[in-house]
């Protein structure tokens, strides 16, 4: 499953970081997740619960998930639009000249340590 | 001592990884191995195709393969067997793809100062493995004609990492509605650079340009 290989290599980065850091123990990890990372919030908090009870370092240790909208630009008329709802395509001038301008995170945003 | 701090750490999950992959490419092209990574759905025809071309060019390169199924070694004796080559099973622990690591661990267990051309079959998916780079040298992935021409506009990423797209399985192309020449604009739509050959490994048609691409490929890693 797609979102445990995820929760893997964060528990590998923060580990990291909180032993650079001289912390014995992680209480929180907050995520920026985008709309359109193909990461599913839902799974992604159900394969964390299991994962982090398997790290001394971890018990316990709350996922916070912020949500990012996604955006897309369009090159031809310069416009931002919501990517969900329309995709690829341009609502206002229906170029496919666009690309992403964000919502594709998938970023550790920090860590709460003791 | 227990009192509480937050870090701001502000790094994508896939940082580490990247990282670890640009390694393992530096390591690959000192060591004149290239890492070929083959991804595919489930069923798209990896197996078939890797045996075919093998055949063709095991004369001329020295080849290993690297298989990764979740569960099960079908594969890696499939290969063996058909081919005479060196072939392995990495072990995914039910992991829907394979990051630097793996593949760094699998390639520890190949003779690689004897090998030109190590190829890594991926797990069968075309979401994960886009967002893991493995190091290798080459992304291929194929896409079979029975999964439909529109597969490039659904899973735009796996396009978009690929240097080349094999579109297999022609041999059964009056039994479907597949579009080659709107497929090929698909690809095309989401990545300008990728290079496409149409294939059946049933057939064998088309296989003779995707090794001589490999060979091509291989000479210039090498040089
Ligand atoms: N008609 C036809 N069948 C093919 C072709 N290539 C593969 N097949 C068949 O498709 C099925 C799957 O082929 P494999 O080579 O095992 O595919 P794979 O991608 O390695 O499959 P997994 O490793 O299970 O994901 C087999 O029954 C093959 O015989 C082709 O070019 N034409
Ligand atoms: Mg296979
Ligand atoms: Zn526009």
């Amino acid at each position: 499953m797609h979102e445990l290989g995820i929760v893997f290599h964060i528990i590998k980065q923060v580990k990291e970081v909180a032993k650079e850091n001289d912390c014995s123990h992680i209480s929180k990890v907050v995520m920026n997740i985008g709309e359109v990372s193909t990461i599913v919030p839902y799974y992604l908090e159900d394969c964390w619960k299991w994962a982090v009870e398997k790290e001394d370092m971890l018990k316990g240790c709350k996922l916070d998930i912020h949500i990012i909208d996604a955006v897309t630009h369009c090159d031809d008329c310069g416009c931002d639009y919501p990517t969900v709802q329309h995709a690829k395509i341009c609502p206002e001038c229906g170029s496919e000249h666009t690309w992403l301008l964000k919502g594709n995170e998938v970023e550790i945003k920090e860590i709460e340590v003791n | 001592m227990d009192e509480v701090r937050i870090i701001e750490i502000k790094k994508s999950v896939f940082d580490d990884n990247n990282a670890d992959a640009d390694k393992l490419r530096g390591e690959l092209k000192e060591k004149g191995v290239f890492l070929l990574n083959l991804m595919s759905s489930p069923g798209s025809g990896k197996t078939s195709t890797l045996v075919r071309t093998i055949n063709m060019v095991k004369d001329k390169l020295k080849v290993a393969v690297m298989e990764a199924d979740i569960d099960s070694d079908v594969d890696a004796i499939t290969i063996k067997e058909a081919t005479g080559v060196e072939s392995i099973q990495l072990h995914t622990g039910g992991m829907c793809h394979l990051d630097a690591e793996m593949t760094r661990q699998g390639l520890d267990n190949l003779p690689l100062s004897d090998i030109d051309l190590a190829i890594l079959e991926n797990v069968g998916n075309l979401v994960c493995p886009a967002e893991f780079d493995t190091g290798s040298c080459v992304n291929v992935m194929i896409l079979s004609v029975p999964e439909g021409d529109d597969k490039p506009l659904k899973y735009p990423l796996m396009f978009s990492v690929c240097d080349l797209v094999l579109i297999n399985k022609i041999d059964v192309l009056p039994y479907f509605d597949f579009d080659m020449e709107k497929c090929k604009e698909n690809i095309h739509k989401r990545n300008p650079a990728a290079k496409v050959i149409p294939i059946s490994a049933k057939t064998g048609e088309g296989i003779d340009q995707f090794a001589q691409w490999l060979q091509q490929q291989v000479a210039v890693w090498k040089a």
